[in-house]
């Protein structure tokens, strides 16, 4: 995989994770390039897309856009699974998760991404293990306001 | 369910927000981060944004900067600092605070301190070494969590030159006893090899470990690496077929713990990986193919479930039997399962199965005939994305009979297309088609003229080369070439009475190109008019200087016949005081040949056949000159790079000694007194390469890129330029089927007429786009493709060049025509109705049905193809000893008398067929390798014209004698001598041959075969005095450096290990000064490599240079192969 990209509806970025090295500029370019395209695009489409020389596998959960851009011989399905391990893995963690759980704890959900996938790569895909480690490293985290649940005005649950 | 879930949600937000706002309020007042958030979402304009976030920076700047700033508190700031970041503003300040906080903090702070770095930097960042110190600490920590975290940011990201620092505490995690280390480790490991494969080259076994884990974490994480070693290089890694045959055995019965089950499926992303890795060594290999039957169709009937996952398995699992050897049962099942794809009403599955169609078309073209009537529809569908599959598809199936349909189209679809990627992508498809499948000239050259229009400036630029090398090189026909040029002059001057203004500037090229060369073809029309087309182009003040250029070139080629010189004199003297120099060159050159006519006509001969012409690159005319100019007292030449390595060396202190850089002067000027024409192309060779590098002001270099050659060694060059930039290796085309065109003409223009009843609208353009498809009868695999769309270029006038040999022999005919033949033997004929069948021979006829019907009997049966590792690398000793044996003594009698007294290794079987032997070998000249292949008849009657072809992209392959072995007498033996040259460095060379022969019921068999030769074999010792290393050295620009391990056994470890070098590698010893050593070979007299060894902490730190990119990494990689073994 070569990066994933969380985006609202509104097209504002919530996370960004790049496993090819890039210039801060082409990082923003492909970034605003990216959200327009997915964004213009209606619910019933196709969830792949074919973009300059990238394989671009996206799916909406509620208000929010996942998206990875994959190599390719890569398979397109199983990206998409990677989308929903990684929303069934953030959910299991903040119990079910909103936007904004994950824009107030974003480093959170990066911790998260980090055990799931590492250097593009699906590290380990056993749900178990993955919150497993998580919560091992949070046990060391002082008991100060370290996750709170919240549901506001746009906390629709991610769903699964 | 997706789908429906997915229907529910959309409509929720709608709902939630009438929710009051309790919980947002309560987070504000959190932390600063929630403020911050809060802050930003309350804005109106995007200038507020900004003004906010930038008095929120400077603020972390002034804390962070701050002594009294504590860890916690720099934590806090941190996470602040990435949400400015990931909102788009820079925050650079910040970084070696974040590098900082990893390296002081307490496990939590570290935590946010290693996410920050690697969200902050890349790879190549410089302040990535100031990690280095903190994750070696961390490696070593007894902490498990600060080691993940030291191993997380390992595996995204670390500078290439500090692997060997850390390498062996990475290593040693391989054996920790917690899983989730090995399993960081392993990935780790794995990034190195991604970013460093010499690196990691001596633990390869430890891989083999991970892979036999017991947790499955860890032996998932190691098929990563192996999907990566295998797709570089199956041939190592075959042993392991088995064990991942079992292993996924294992997976699909479901033995793994059941948290490794994803929606009741088990370890799908195992499942995946591992069918991927299965694909990669079962590719064109039919033994170990067999292996893996079994497990492929379990798989298959395992995923029977409708969710998502089943089919991603089902996806993986097809592509893998359409790349192994084929089985017909599998086939069937995979074919069922596209069609399911394709039929499906989930439009990601459409498009998947629109992508497996893409694939196996080749292959099986009659599943495209299956699901024509889909392809059809998705042919019109709302998503771009699935027009665009489509459109691909249709790219594979083209064939000269649906070409004017498909290309429609396709030129359709780039109407609507805004994306500039896409477009270039359709632009060079269309382009190719019409190159390949042009029913006739009014065809051709409108299309392209579409090409030229609609591709714009994004176009490919061997495009517009290859088409005016069309044009230029012809076809057989005189007449037909003549047309095919006429038609384009009409065309083009037409565009120019119309609005030039609007047409890129690739195209303007192009056109005055051919009317430069052609206009004269159309007698009616006056040079004057067309000169004053040009003056017209000219002066828009659109058109770019390069295209002012091709005018004025066109204008010189059109002065000739006695032309009122009004015109052009007038341009000439308008441009001659251009401030480009190249116009300027052109204006003058314009100005002398238009008022010298005999000249002009000697410089650019009207009509005349064009032969390629050499150019001496090396400019080696030159050499006179240059030691003139030396003797004066001129200063030898200098590459650019060489001198702002001496500016920069007079500006800093000097670390290097000054016996390499004295002697420059001396030994250039020596090399050019001498003239000697070796050392004169090295530097020379050298002065090409470098000119992609900026030149600096005040540079007395010639300019060579963006510069065409005009002068050559025999004269003015102006008409091959177009042929010299694309490599002249094709021979031109013959564009046959515009010849034989004739009565194919119905079926061309079945293009979709409006007819009332769509659906037979959807018939007749089914019957255009799928006509003559089900002929192609080979069966080729997935990843041979090109191989096929080779056969079908048109491009190759000479047979003896065409890679499939099948044109050779008269009786068989060329696939393209068989394709008419069997339109209604396989396709239900109300479908497609092509007139031509009645016309063709009944011995076409029989061949070509032949061929069909049995396609897999004929092809298991001929083509076996065998890869041989070469024999002396693979017995890991040194070539001397290897070559000095014969082996074959019945096959080394038959050994060239020329080449009998030189080294050659044992002779490897090649391949065999039912009636001939292959066995080669290879013979080590001074200057080159020389390939030989015995071909020994073992049938009991002759055999007649056997054609052998060897290819290979980083080899220069030329054979001696080009013509096919006329008969080869039964149980005789034949010799074939191929010369082998390095084009491009690399550690193996592929070569890849095809074999044909006649049997004699005139059929016609082909066997293919490949074989393996290292890099050692082309090394050649370059035997040079130290200053001449000297000066070699500061003139060569790619460098590696490296450690190797150090024979510390012996007396003196230095000279012993560079003994093993020179023995192993043929390599040349210059000179031993202490505990340094200077060593030197090369590859040809211009491909040299020098090595700089050193004795360094117990090991032996070599740097390498050569003026090839990839030359130091491959001798490295055999320097460090002959280490080991010793």
């Amino acid at each position: 995989m070569q990066f994933m990209l969380l985006f609202s509806r509104q097209g504002k970025l919530r996370l960004q994770k790049w496993y090819v090295p890039l210039s801060d500029k082409e990082k923003k370019k492909i970034t605003r390039e990216l959200v327009q395209t997915v964004l213009a695009r209606k619910p019933k489409m196709c969830s792949f897309l074919e973009w300059r020389d990238l394989k671009i596998v996206y799916k909406r959960y509620a208000s929010l856009y996942f998206c990875c851009a994959t190599e390719g011989q890569d398979n397109e399905l199983i990206t998409l699974e990677i989308i929903h391990r990684y929303v069934e893995l953030l959910d299991k963690y903040f119990g079910s998760v909103c936007e904004l759980d994950i824009i107030f704890n974003f480093e959170k959900a990066y911790f998260i991404l980090d055990e799931f996938l590492l250097g593009g790569e699906a590290q380990e895909t056993s749900k178990k293990n993955v919150l497993k480690a998580i919560e091992q490293a949070d046990l060391l985290q002082e008991r100060v306001n370290s996750v709170v649940p919240v549901h506001g005005p746009t906390s629709t649950s991610l769903s699964l | 369910m997706s789908d429906v879930v997915e229907k529910t949600l959309t409509a929720l937000p709608s709902l939630l927000s009438l929710d009051s706002q309790p919980g947002s309020a309560k987070l504000s007042t959190n932390s600063k981060l929630g403020s911050l958030i809060r802050g930003i979402t309350e804005l109106t304009s995007k200038h507020e944004e900004e003004k906010l976030i930038q008095r929120e920076l400077s603020s972390i700047k002034e804390q962070v900067s701050s002594p009294n700033t504590t860890m916690r508190q720099m934590k806090e700031l941190m996470v602040r600092t990435i949400y400015c970041e990931m909102l788009g503003y820079e925050a650079t300040f910040s970084y070696i605070h974040a590098i900082k906080l990893a390296q002081q903090g307490n496990v939590l702070e570290k935590r946010v301190g290693y996410l920050a770095v690697s969200l902050f930097l890349n790879e190549s960042h410089e302040l990535l070494l100031l990690l280095v110190n903190t994750v070696l600490k961390d490696l070593q920590s007894t902490n498990l969590i600060e080691v993940c975290m030291a191993l997380t940011v390992v595996s995204q990201m670390f500078p290439k030159d500090m692997i060997p620092a850390i390498l062996p505490l990475v290593e040693e995690k391989l054996n920790h006893s917690k899983e989730i280390i090995r399993r960081k480790a392993v990935l780790a490991l794995y990034k190195f090899y991604l970013i460093a494969p010499n690196q990691v080259q001596h633990i390869h076994n430890r891989f083999r470990k991970a892979l036999c884990d017991k947790d499955p974490g860890v032996m998932s994480a190691s098929l990563h690496i192996y999907l990566q070693l295998i797709q570089e290089n199956p041939e190592s890694y075959k042993d392991l077929t088995a064990s991942f045959v079992t292993i996924l055995k294992q997976v699909v019965a479901g033995k793994l713990p059941m948290d490794f089950n994803y929606h009741s499926v088990p370890a799908p992303w195992l499942q995946i990986q591992l069918l991927r890795i299965l694909s990669l060594l079962g590719k064109s290999d039919q033994s170990t193919s067999e292996v893996m039957y079994e497990i492929l169709d379990e798989s298959l009937r395992r995923a029977e479930m409708n969710h998502n996952i089943t089919y991603a398995i089902l996806y993986e699992c097809v592509k893998c039997i359409y790349t192994i050897h084929p089985k017909s049962e599998l086939l069937e099942k995979a074919a069922k399962v596209i069609g399911n794809f394709v039929l499906s009403q989930r439009i990601n599955l459409k498009y998947l199965g629109l992508k497996a169609l893409t694939y196996v078309v080749h292959q099986d073209p009659r599943l495209a005939l299956q699901h024509q009537m889909t392809i059809i529809e998705c042919l019109d569908h709302p998503d771009v994305i699935i027009k665009r599959e489509t459109l691909e598809l249709l790219f594979r199936i083209t064939n000269d009979q649906n070409v004017t349909v498909i290309v429609e189209k396709m030129l359709d679809f780039m109407s609507i297309n805004k994306e500039d990627h896409t477009t270039a992508d359709l632009v060079g498809k269309v382009a190719e088609l019409a190159e390949k499948y042009a029913p006739d000239n009014e065809w051709f050259v409108e299309t392209m003229n579409t090409v030229f229009s609609v591709g714009g400036d994004t176009l490919q630029p061997d495009i517009p080369n290859s088409f005016l090398k069309l044009l230029s090189e012809g076809f057989d026909d005189e007449e037909e070439n003549k047309k095919l040029r006429l038609f384009a002059v009409n065309s083009y001057i037409s565009l120019l009475q119309g609005e030039p203004s609007k047409l890129p500037q690739r195209f303007l090229q192009a056109i005055c190109w051919v009317l430069g060369e052609y206009s004269h073809l159309r007698e009616d029309v006056e040079p004057d008019l067309v000169l004053r087309l040009l003056v017209k182009l000219l002066n828009i003040k659109s058109t770019s200087s390069e295209t002012k250029s091709w005018i004025l070139m066109a204008m010189t080629k059109l002065c000739s016949g006695g032309a009122p010189l009004s015109v052009p004199l007038e341009v000439s003297e308008t441009y001659s005081s251009s401030m480009d120099t190249m116009l300027r060159q052109r204006a003058q050159e314009l100005q002398y040949l238009s008022q010298n006519p005999e000249l002009q006509a000697r410089v650019l001969p009207r009509g005349v056949s064009q032969e390629p012409m050499e150019v001496d690159s090396s400019l080696s005319f030159l050499d006179g000159f240059v030691s003139e100019a030396l003797a004066a007292g001129a200063a030898p030449y200098k590459p650019p790079h060489q001198r702002q390595e001496e500016l920069s060396r007079s500006k800093a202190l000097s670390l290097e000694p000054y016996g390499l850089s004295l002697p420059i002067s001396m030994s250039s000027c020596s090399i050019a007194d001498r003239q000697s024409p070796t050392l004169l192309s090295v530097s020379s060779g050298l002065s090409g390469d470098r000119t992609d590098h900026s030149h600096k002001g005040g540079s007395t270099t010639l300019k060579l890129d963006g510069v065409r050659r005009v002068w050559g060694k025999e004269g003015y060059l102006a008409q091959r330029e177009s042929a010299e930039e694309t490599a002249p290796v094709e021979a031109p085309s013959p564009l046959q089927p515009l010849v034989q065109q004739g009565d194919g003409d119905a079926s061309y223009s079945q293009t979709p007429t409006p007819i009332p009843e769509c659906e037979q609208e959807k018939q007749q353009l089914a019957s255009s786009l799928f006509v003559g498809l089900a002929s192609q009868s080979s069966v080729c695999l997935m990843g041979k493709s090109e191989q096929t769309s080779q056969r079908f270029r048109r491009k190759l006038k000479d047979p003896a060049a065409s890679f499939p040999s099948s044109t050779q022999n008269p009786l068989v005919s060329p696939p393209s025509s068989v394709g008419h033949l069997l339109l209604d033997s396989s396709i239900s004929s109300d479908l497609i109705s092509s007139p031509e069948q009645t016309h063709l021979s009944s011995v076409d006829l029989t061949v070509a049905n032949g061929e069909v019907e049995l396609p897999d009997r004929d092809m298991k049966g001929i083509k076996s193809t065998l890869l041989r590792e070469d024999s002396a690398l693979a017995a890991g000793s040194s070539p001397h000893e290897e070559l000095d044996r014969p082996k074959d003594s019945c096959l080394t009698s038959h050994l060239p008398a020329e080449l009998s007294g030189l080294p050659h290794s044992e002779i490897t079987p090649l391949c065999t067929s039912p009636s001939l032997d292959l066995s080669s070998c290879h013979v080590q000249k001074d200057d080159s390798l020389v390939l030989l292949v015995f071909m020994k008849s073992s049938s009991d009657y002759d055999i007649q014209q056997i054609q052998v072809q060897v290819t290979c992209e980083e080899l220069e392959v030329s054979c001696v004698c080009d013509s096919p072995v006329e008969e080869l007498k039964s149980h005789g033996v034949v010799v074939c001598q191929y010369f082998l040259t390095v084009k491009s460095p690399s550690v193996y060379f592929v070569l890849s041959g095809m074999m044909s022969h006649q049997i004699p019921d005139n059929s016609l068999q082909e066997t293919q075969f490949s074989h393996r030769i290292p890099l050692t074999s082309f090394l050649r010792p370059l035997r040079l005095s130290t200053e001449e290393y000297g000066t070699m050295w500061l003139a060569f620009s790619h460098d590696t450096k490296q450690n190797l391990p150090l024979m510390m056994d012996a007396e003196e470890p230095l000279t012993a290990t560079l003994k093993v070098l020179k023995d192993k590698l043929q390599l040349h010893v210059v000179e031993i000064i202490g505990n340094e050593g200077i060593v030197a070979c090369c590859l040809r007299q211009d491909q040299p490599c020098l090595l700089h060894c050193r004795v360094h902490a117990g090991m032996l730190a070599v740097w390498l240079r050569s003026p090839i990119p990839e030359l130091p990494d491959c001798l490295l990689y055999h320097c460090q192969r002959a280490l080991q073994e010793s």
